[in-house]
């Protein structure tokens, strides 16, 4: 602390060359803000899936059907404690930009199943006593500014490309931060009646999810699941809920992969931007760190020094950045319910401000060593 | 030839000094078998041409560079032995310099600077405060403290690097070419000043100049020319 003055002096020595130099880093880090943000959005859901749930799907694809008579035998088969299904529904609420999902579902199952989603147990009872009920969460109540007791109109252009009115009975809250609360839940059994009256599509559902007992058995709860509709008009694919999510996020692409490599890209950048505004404020006081010498300041403490004005300048453009992409990002998702759990996770904050250190250090360094290695005589000569 | 002073302590003791420097395969022998002598408490004037090996001697006596051959001993301690490390708390403990072109860090102010050299030791920041201003007391800079030295004549510069030079209180002060940049008036504060330390506070000064007006405030001047010490210039 008693060099602060000094390495501030130092920093704030040519203004706007330190400025600029700031300017790149703060970018930099608002874009890994960002970046961390968008791979959280697609690929959180893996973290956050329970470990001792599976999704069971059509063999096929995710968009073949399964038979809602699959339920009681899934529940017969050992290790499996619970199940619940989801139907995707795929409607429109007034503009095909305003997406989020719906799905029928059994109330009291679903509930049972998902214990992330907080809902009134007096909200819970209108479901239950409302054959159009609905229930939404925070965030899209929110957004379309929908309050308890409206009526939603929603328009599916897949069944029956129809308008349906849904009563809302319930807004549901997540249990951790990033539980998705964009979704909307309404009853299964309302959802097939119709499907009855037009005679298309009763009877079917989307997928399963279960639970199961014990989760060092789900491989062999899956595989009998599996086994159980072997060599039926409907064989199904069992995998946990992490892996489902994880694919689900990879028909984007592999999110890591490539949030690392732009990231890459953009730091090695700033790594030669900084790098090079380091070793020019270097040479241009190499007289100045003579007379430090003079005076005493061993080749630690210059080392010590230069790192300290590299670090500063990447931590406070790193900080100063990661506190924007913050504040942005706190405005919720920009593209409209494509990425509904869209925040940046304290674990990437502290990444990020571990990169910028890092990136200080590392820029620093070369530029710290040949302040070390100077003789003093030489140096005092180059004033 | 060597320079001998009788009778005194001496506090700096050069014995057999060579200093060879190499450009290419050349080699530049600047010093050659050099003794001195100085005392505790004298104020050596160090003459010469440009090139004679002044700057290198002193440069050798404050721990800024090491001897070819040869020892320099100064209050005891055997310079020509110790590591980088050691060399750099030594000079922060014994010696002060005074530089020709006043050699202030530009982006602090004048009580910073003179600080500076206290940022090495375990002062506490009010006792550094303290010592910062009785160094510029002694140099008559209390109320130019808060300036920077862009805002500083050039003689206010120079009286700062020799507040910063003694805010220590070293046993030694190399002063090299102290009135080199200066006027004769600004010269003469700076050299009044000198002789103050010298004569009120005990301080052993040794001045590199070219100025005889210069060396004429120093109780002893040597010449040096090619590497040799003589009592008179070469003429």
């Amino acid at each position: 602390m008693r060099f602060l003055h000094l390495i501030w002096g130092n920093l704030t020595r040519k203004k706007l060359r330190t400025a600029l130099t700031l300017l790149t880093v703060l970018v930099a880090f608002v874009l890994f803000g960002f970046l961390s943000a968008i791979k959280q959005a697609l690929v959180g859901g893996v973290e956050l899936a329970g470990a001792d749930r599976l999704i069971v799907r059509h063999k096929v694809s995710i968009i073949q059907l399964l038979p809602v008579a699959y339920q009681a035998r899934m529940e017969r088969i050992p290790g499996v404690a619970a199940a619940a299904h989801q139907t995707w529904f795929g409607g429109i609420y007034q503009d095909p930009r305003n997406f989020f999902m719906q799905c029928p579902v059994v109330p009291d199952q679903f509930m049972a199943m998902f214990p992330e989603f907080r809902l009134p147990s007096a909200q819970m009872q209108a479901w239950l006593a409302t054959r159009t009920g609905a229930i939404v969460g925070r965030k899209t109540a929110e957004r379309f500014h929908w309050k308890v007791g409206d009526r939603i109109p929603i328009m599916s252009p897949i069944w029956m490309r129809r308008t349906w009115e849904f009563d809302l009975v319930g807004i549901f809250d997540g249990r951790d931060k990033g539980t998705d609360t964009t979704g909307m839940f309404f009853r299964y059994d309302y959802f097939d009646e119709v499907r009855k009256t037009q005679n298309w599509g009763q009877g079917l559902v989307g997928w399963y999810t279960i639970r199961v007992k014990d989760p060092a058995q789900a491989a062999d709860t899956a595989r009998r699941v599996d086994e159980e509709f072997a060599n039926s008009p409907a064989e199904t694919k069992t995998e946990p809920e992490g892996a489902f999510v994880q694919a689900w996020a990879n028909q984007v692409g592999n999110i890591a992969l490539i949030v690392a490599g732009i990231l890459g890209a953009v730091f090695f950048t700033i790594l030669l931007v900084t790098g090079s505004t380091m070793s020019q404020a270097v040479r241009e006081r190499i007289g100045e760190l003579g007379v430090l010498k003079a005076i005493g300041f061993t080749n630690g403490q210059i080392l010590g020094l230069v790192l300290a004005e590299s670090c500063l300048l990447t931590v406070l453009g790193g900080g100063l950045g990661l506190g924007l992409a913050w504040l942005i990002i706190a405005r919720g998702d920009p593209t409209g319910g494509l990425l509904p759990m869209f925040f940046l996770p304290g674990r990437d904050l502290l990444l990020g401000l571990g990169l910028s250190l890092a990136l200080g250090l590392v820029t620093g360094i070369l530029p710290a060593r040949q302040a070390t290695r100077l003789r003093v005589a030489d140096a005092l000569r180059r004033l | 030839m060597s320079e001998n002073t009788a009778g005194q302590s001496a506090l700096v003791r050069v014995e057999g000094v060579e200093k060879v420097f190499h450009r290419g395969a050349e080699e530049i022998h600047v010093l050659s078998q050099l003794n001195l002598e100085v005392p505790a408490g004298q104020f050596l004037a160090l003459m010469g041409p440009s090139g004679s090996g002044k700057s290198t001697l002193l440069n050798l006596i404050g721990g800024l560079d090491r001897p070819t051959q040869g020892t320099v001993n100064v209050g005891g301690d055997r310079l020509d032995t110790l590591s980088d490390r050691a060399l750099a708390a030594w000079r922060a403990r014994h010696v002060g310099f005074v530089f020709q072109l006043y050699n202030l860090i530009p982006v602090l102010t004048a009580e910073r600077n003179v600080e500076l050299p206290l940022l090495l030791t375990p002062l506490s920041p009010a006792e550094r405060r303290k010592h910062v201003a009785t160094a510029l007391a002694v140099v008559g800079l209390s109320h130019r403290a808060k300036h920077y030295p862009r805002t500083l004549s050039g003689g206010e510069q120079q009286r700062v690097g020799i507040a910063r030079g003694i805010v220590t209180d070293p046993t030694l002060l190399l002063c090299d070419e102290p009135t080199g940049d200066l006027d004769r008036k600004a010269g003469d504060e700076v050299l009044n000043l000198l002789q103050a330390l010298n004569r009120e506070q005990g301080k052993t000064i040794i001045m590199v100049t070219h100025d005889p007006h210069a060396s004429a405030r120093a109780a002893r001047t040597v010449y040096l020319n090619k590497g040799r010490l003589t009592n008179e210039p070469e003429t």
